[in-house]
């Protein structure tokens, strides 16, 4: 069978298997429209939260990604994995316990007021509705490139599945369809990783096997090639070109950004008590750590493949697979010395070939030769990672509107009926905008990222951490914070990405931090700013006191005055 | 009579450990100290040390760190009466 065949039928199969699921999962109240319920195991939510997290881009381009930067690409293996740590152990437990829908809604009632409610809902659509743009146009490249149908048929097919299951069942469905996408999305990563393990270094484990040694030479593959990099000109795998100063503060950023991103938090309200959600989080990052540990291992293995198939050698000699992505225009060779081999160098005014770096993933089955369905167990895969991200962010972007400002601000009497409709259709506006996105893609898609996170990192993180470890953070230095934080953060990305990106080189940055890792200077803005405020300006009202008691325990204990 | 306070500030103490840890391992070992400990490798393999942690030993320092967190909090819970039904 070839390989457009298996493509629809492991396509097919999963999209069934969805389908079915939401259908068995609806949602018959807002609190299953919201929260599940709150009866969704922690396993279970482990999973879920490893797929919602899980990206078309963590699916697709973090390994080539890596592939490309060696050791810099560290940063988004520990940045997008260590803010689990926290969220973990600073918000997760804390915020299921004071049992809310939506994020915005515990920063509304810790800090008493309106305004901040509306600031945090502003940043959760913004943050989500950019976010999600991204995924909807994975779900449209890959039906484009293994279906061979148009980027937005494939974004239309793909909408009609999320509209599906997140309009019907809200959080309930979308949780449990997470949890089937979880399951295709990582068999579908480890079964390609296998066998380039198998193949290259001889062992099983795609972990250890990059740490191995070619079984045909005997030298380690990471020796290899720091060796051919250098050769070539390039730095060396293991070390990085980033500046360590550079290095920490985008994995801060990363790091702070995922703690305080609203797909992932509200995830926790899922679950049906505190120490439920502590130990989901740990199994999500487990689930997620499974394939963030196996990335750097392919990234390798696609990197030593690529450097002895292509590197130096004649141009007529190239297998199929690089006529084919030649094709798509996302692999390029232009003979610059006329001499018929590919010269594949770390200078630029030399170097003949350039490679898409997201091609790296959806081409290694092809380039290692492996079995057909593995091409479109692929591609069910990516589907995977993309539709139950978006997912996720759509409940962030419905819930937003439904709950905190129609419920909460607009129409406090509304019926639970009328809101659960009400969550229904800003669902589905929010795919329908999310569909658009994906079709007419704003052009900075890619720039656009690192303002989710630096804002991320920059408001919601400090705010909630305030809200819950300090009695005296007040109404005015937690707004005053997060204005200030996003404004400072937003300002910095704004300025070398749009406005003047011609200065965006490290003599330009300010202490060398680039503009993804501005959010962690953001955020200690944000916490400079919020105390200083907070001294000058009157104490939170005795109210607060309480509900800080109420949420830093799960169950109820006698208080002992202020700590 | 053990009380909310005693609670809280046993919490922050475990907080205090286990993200020292998670700092230490992140930021000590697979950033700032990356370098240095590139001399050394992991006997039998080809990674260099600070290269490991930083696309390997992180992630799972990170992962045992949330069970640890975990276990304590609900042994904590017990101990002070305040685990939920």
């Amino acid at each position: 069978m070839d390989v457009r065949l298996w493509t629809f039928i492991m396509v097919g199969i999963s999209f069934a298997l969805y389908i079915g699921v939401a259908i068995w999962s609806r949602a018959g109240s807002t609190r299953d429209f919201y929260v599940a319920g709150t009866g969704v195991s922690p396993l279970a939510n482990g999973m879920a939260t490893a797929a919602d997290w899980m990206s078309a881009a963590s699916f697709i381009s973090m390994a080539g990604l890596i592939s490309f930067m060696g050791y810099d690409g560290s940063v988004y293996l520990m940045g997008w994995t260590g803010g689990y740590v926290l969220l973990a152990m600073l918000l997760a437990p804390y915020l299921r316990k004071f049992g809310a829908y939506t994020v915005p809604e515990f920063v509304g009632q810790r800090y008493y007021s309106q305004v901040a409610r509306v600031v945090a809902v502003a940043c959760a659509i913004f943050v989500s509705f950019t976010y999600v743009s991204g995924q909807m146009r994975g779900v449209g490249i890959v039906f484009s490139r293994f279906l061979e149908v148009d980027v937005t048929v494939g974004v239309v097919i793909g909408m009609g599945i999320v509209f599906f299951y997140a309009v019907l069942g809200g959080m309930k469905g979308i949780t449990y369809t997470q949890v089937a996408q979880y399951c295709v999305l990582i068999f579908a990563y480890m079964v390609p990783a296998i066998f380039l393990a198998v193949m290259l270094s001889g062992t099983f484990i795609p972990q250890l096997g990059f740490g191995g040694a070619d079984p045909a030479t005997g030298v380690f593959l990471l020796d290899k090639l720091d060796g051919l990099h250098q050769e070539l000109g390039f730095t060396p795998y293991t070390d990085g070109t980033k500046s360590t100063i550079d290095v920490f503060f985008i994995t801060a950023a990363l790091m702070l950004g995922t703690a305080g991103l609203p797909h992932v938090i509200i995830r926790f309200y899922t679950v049906p008590r505190v120490r439920d959600a502590r130990i989901s989080a740990g199994w999500a990052l487990l689930f997620i750590a499974i394939l963030y540990t196996t990335a750097p291992a392919v990234a390798v293995f696609a990197r030593a493949n690529l450097l002895d198939t292509v590197a130096g050698q004649p141009y007529d000699a190239m297998p199929e697979w690089f006529s084919g992505w030649e094709d798509t225009g996302l692999i390029t060779f232009d003979d610059k010395n006329g001499d018929g081999n590919i010269q594949y160098v770390g200078d630029a005014a030399e170097n003949e070939l350039t490679i898409d770096r997201d091609i790296m993933v959806l081409a290694n089955p092809e380039i290692s030769r492996l079995p057909n369905w593995v091409v479109g167990l692929v591609a069910a895969g990516g589907l995977a990672a993309a539709l139950s991200t978006a997912a996720g962010l759509l409940l962030v972007i419905s819930s937003a509107i439904s709950h905190d400002l129609l419920k909460r601000a607009w129409k406090p009497d509304i019926s639970e009926k009328g809101e659960l409709l009400a969550a229904r259709i800003s669902a589905a506006f929010a795919v329908g905008v999310a569909g658009l996105l994906g079709i007419y893609p704003p052009g900075f898609v890619a720039q656009i990222v690192a303002f989710a996170f630096g804002l991320a990192a920059s408001s919601f993180f400090p705010v909630i951490i305030l809200g819950t470890f300090t009695r005296t953070m007040n109404r005015e230095g937690a707004i005053a914070g997060m204005l200030s934080g996003i404004t400072f953060t937003a300002a910095y990305i704004i300025y070398f990405r749009f406005v003047n990106p011609a200065a965006d080189s490290p003599e330009n940055w300010w202490f060398g931090i680039s503009p993804e890792g501005i959010g962690t200077l953001g955020m200690l803005l944000n916490f400079a700013v919020a105390f200083t405020v907070s001294t000058l300006t009157p104490a939170p009202p005795a109210g607060i006191n309480e509900l800080i008691d109420r949420i830093r325990v799960p169950g109820t204990i006698k208080t002992g005055g202020r700590s | 009579m053990p009380d909310a306070n005693a609670y809280w500030s046993r919490n922050l103490r475990y907080l205090g450990i286990l993200l020292s840890i998670w700092f230490v391992v992140s930021y000590g070992c697979a950033i700032v100290f990356a370098d240095a400990l590139n001399a050394i490798r992991i006997p039998g393999t080809g990674f260099k040390l600070g290269f490991w942690f930083a696309q390997q030993g992180s992630i799972y320092v990170f992962v045992v760190l949330i069970f640890v967190y975990s276990r304590l909090m609900n042994r904590l819970d017990r101990e002070f009466g305040v685990a939920e039904e």
